[in-house]
């Protein structure tokens, strides 16, 4: 589903990424941990085709095809879905609405036809019921004035809607009470199936608890440090991240 | 008399005037004329006109406009369709009434709406009352108005008597253009809100689209002891037109003055309003929205003073500029000694879409009082780049995105219009301004 190969990535003349190998079959969960800076989102962005995360090296193949020229929009519509770490307050445009736009737009690139309001509104609401949102976020600005977990439930909810094939979710555990946690992971497992595949960034293990991985990675410095399986999380949870301190290239 | 400083004079001293006009007025005209010889037309080395240069206009060979200029047809008049419920509407080609484009039947009692003419003929006395009150020709300091006044003899007047209350929106058009040669229009507008009276104009400014025309008008609104005004300006003139607006407001105690300018068109537009807040618990809203784009220039300056305790006034305009367009935006609140307790807020907001865009801007505070709240605040910036990556990767395509983003822009200032149905009407026109979003061709589509 995912191969990168070698994959280095510059932002603002520095390079972030200094050779990255990561390959992800259909239908497995992968996660990924590692200290703060290390280029964990960046990774992601790169994925999502961020402009301003210059690949200079290496490769992304998504379902077999080099990705990298392609624009953020045309990722989204062949299926790639980023949660974003800090999720972007669009004021004056309602939840509703982005919604609308996104699930229409990627219909279109696909040739299948827009749904109208009705037939939006219902696939909606029972997405919005298994995650547990309220009918006024809905209607409020997209993320204008939501409280941390709220933010990121609205990601799960997009994911959700939007129904990617590969999904990469940037530490969308991060601030959330152990209720809404379950409820997310819960939305995440739902989606998760043999043509699916999810790139999981975290901090804790707690959330793996939840979703199971099949393989986790260590990213510092720029590089996969270690590869294991889900056993490397409570090890890393003990240990934490001294033994990669040095590994700088 | 006319030199190189003052054109457009001998344009505005004939303009029509008919000998059997009373004395105050004629000399309210030799008055202005007076002071436009002295004042000239402004030039940029004047403080209030720094980032606004209307020396090229006094290149231009306008002629003066008589009433039966203009061929206009009655579907060329722009109209708010469904937002519009009472149908009273008056319409101004180059400054002059038109008659069999307008219809005012439907007018409750208790309100005057006409041509100047017309009041000058059946209510002389009062229209000397009140005509020239807040833009006295023979004191002021601003040329347009000194310019205005040599002209006085075309415009109209809406009264709205004591305790009346107009529901339904009262449409103004004034359509510039539709001659072949370059025109120039003066129009004088008078809008007097009696005591407890209420109403809603929407103002219009449209012309055609080969237009080279000027209008410098001048509006003197006057909003008595607890009236409500409230004024939409929608500002769609012809792409080479130049208008010039000048608005002066008395807002009298406990009345309420709102404004929400949306400037589109003409080459070069000026709207300068000033507004004194006269009696105690007297409000304003200014706000304002502006798209330009092309070579177009935008400038909205306003003046406001808060003269009495306890006065409000809140003012916002947002902008979008692309290409090479260019706006400006003084503002200044004036807060003075006795007026305590008053309660001033300025914002303007731009966003610039392209490298070429600009935009000058400068909110002031003076403020002679110490126990007020104050505030002004001004911005410009691109579209967020991190806003637009989020719409993008959720399938938005760009062009979409960054039409979303505007639109989310401009939604903070609309919003605040009170009135739903000239809200979407205003949102509409903004998307319809905005660049076309083409959805993505089917050979866009991956293999
Ligand atoms: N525009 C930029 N210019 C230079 N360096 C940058 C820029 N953006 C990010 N970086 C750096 O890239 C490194 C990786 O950042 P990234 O956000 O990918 O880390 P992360 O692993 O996601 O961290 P966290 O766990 O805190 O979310 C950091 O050192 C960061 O400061
Ligand atoms: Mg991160």
């Amino acid at each position: 589903m995912l191969e990168i190969k070698n994959l280095h990535v510059t932002v603002d003349g520095t390079e972030i990424l200094k050779g990255i190998d990561l390959t992800l079959g259909s239908g497995e969960v992968h996660a990924i941990m590692g200290p703060n800076g290390s280029g964990k989102s960046t990774l992601s962005y790169a994925i999502a085709g961020r402009d301003g995360y210059d690949v200079t090296e290496g490769e992304i193949l998504y379902k077999g095809k080099n990705i990298i020229a392609m624009s953020p929009e045309d990722r989204a519509a062949e299926g790639i879905f980023l949660a974003f770490q800090y999720p972007v307050e669009i004021p004056g445009v309602a939840n509703t609405t982005f919604l609308k736009e996104a699930v229409n737009a990627v219909r279109r690139y696909r040739g299948e036809d827009e749904l109208d309001a009705m037939q939006f509104i219902r696939v909606l609401r029972e997405k919005v019921k298994e995650l547990g949102i309220s009918d006024d976020l809905l209607k409020r600005a997209v993320n204008v004035g939501f409280s941390g977990g709220e933010k990121k439930r609205n990601e799960v909810l997009q994911m959700a809607v939007l129904e990617p094939t590969l999904a990469v979710l940037d530490e969308t555990d991060s601030g959330l009470d152990i209720d809404a946690l379950k409820i997310v992971a819960d939305g995440v497992n739902r989606l998760r199936g043999p043509d699916r595949t999810m790139l999981v960034i975290t901090h804790y293990q707690r959330l793996l608890d939840y979703i199971t991985p099949d393989t986790v990675h260590v990213l510092a410095h720029g590089k996969i440090q270690r590869t294991g399986g889900k056993d490397l999380a409570l090890e890393l949870e003990k240990n934490g991240y001294a033994e990669f301190a040095d590994a700088a290239a | 008399m006319t030199n190189n400083s003052a054109p457009f004079l001998t344009l505005a001293k004939n303009a029509g005037f008919s000998d059997g006009d009373p004395g105050w007025l004629k000399a309210a005209r030799a008055n202005g004329s007076e002071r436009y010889t002295d004042l000239g037309l402004p030039h940029v080395k004047l403080e209030e006109w720094k980032y606004t240069n209307l020396q090229p206009l006094g290149e231009i060979a306008y002629r003066a406009v008589c009433a039966k200029d203009g061929d206009v047809a009655i579907d060329a008049i722009p109209g708010l369709g469904d937002a519009s419920s009472g149908g009273v509407r008056l319409v101004l080609v180059n400054g002059c009434y038109r008659a069999d484009l307008s219809d005012t039947s439907g007018l409750p009692e208790g309100v005057r709406l006409e041509p100047l003419d017309e009041t000058l003929r059946d209510a002389p006395d009062w229209l000397e009352q009140h005509l020239g009150r807040v833009a006295d020709a023979s004191t002021t300091d601003r040329a347009l108005v000194a310019l205005n006044a040599a002209a006085l003899n075309t415009g109209y007047v809406l009264h709205v008597a004591e305790g009346v209350v107009v529901e339904a929106p009262i449409e103004i058009v004034s359509m510039g253009g539709y001659v072949a040669d370059a025109v120039a229009s003066f129009p004088r507008n008078l809008v007097v809100m009696d005591e407890g009276a209420q109403a809603n104009v929407v103002l219009t400014h449209a012309g055609s689209a080969v237009g080279e025309y000027l209008n410098n008008s001048v509006t003197e609104i006057s909003v008595a002891q607890n009236a409500t005004l409230r004024l939409t300006v929608l500002q769609e003139d012809a792409m080479e037109a130049a208008n010039l607006s000048t608005t002066f407001v008395s807002v009298a105690r406990d009345s309420v003055f709102e404004s929400f300018t949306l400037s589109m068109g003409g080459r070069m537009t000026r709207n300068d309003t000033h507004v004194t807040l006269d009696g105690t618990g007297a409000e304003c809203r200014l706000d304002g929205a502006y798209l330009m784009r092309g070579r177009q220039h935008c400038d909205n300056t306003t003046r406001v003073e808060h003269r009495v305790p306890n006065t409000r006034s809140d003012e916002m305009f947002k902008g979008v500029l692309d290409d090479e367009a260019r706006a400006v935006f003084q503002g200044k609140i004036l807060v003075e000694r006795d007026a305590q307790q008053s309660d001033g807020q300025m914002l303007n907001k731009t966003m610039l879409l392209s490298d070429q865009a600009e935009i000058d801007t400068k909110p002031e505070l003076e403020i002679y009082a110490d126990d007020v709240k104050c505030s002004h605040g001004a911005a410009s910036g691109q579209i967020d780049e991190t806003a637009l990556f989020y719409l993008r990767s959720r399938g938005i395509p760009e062009a979409q995105a960054r039409n979303l983003l505007v639109q989310s822009f401009m939604g903070q200032v609309v919003e605040r219009i009170a009135d739903g149905n000239l809200r979407d009407m205003i949102i509409g026109k903004i998307i319809h301004w905005l660049p076309a979003a083409c959805y993505r061709q089917e050979e866009w589509r991956a293999e």
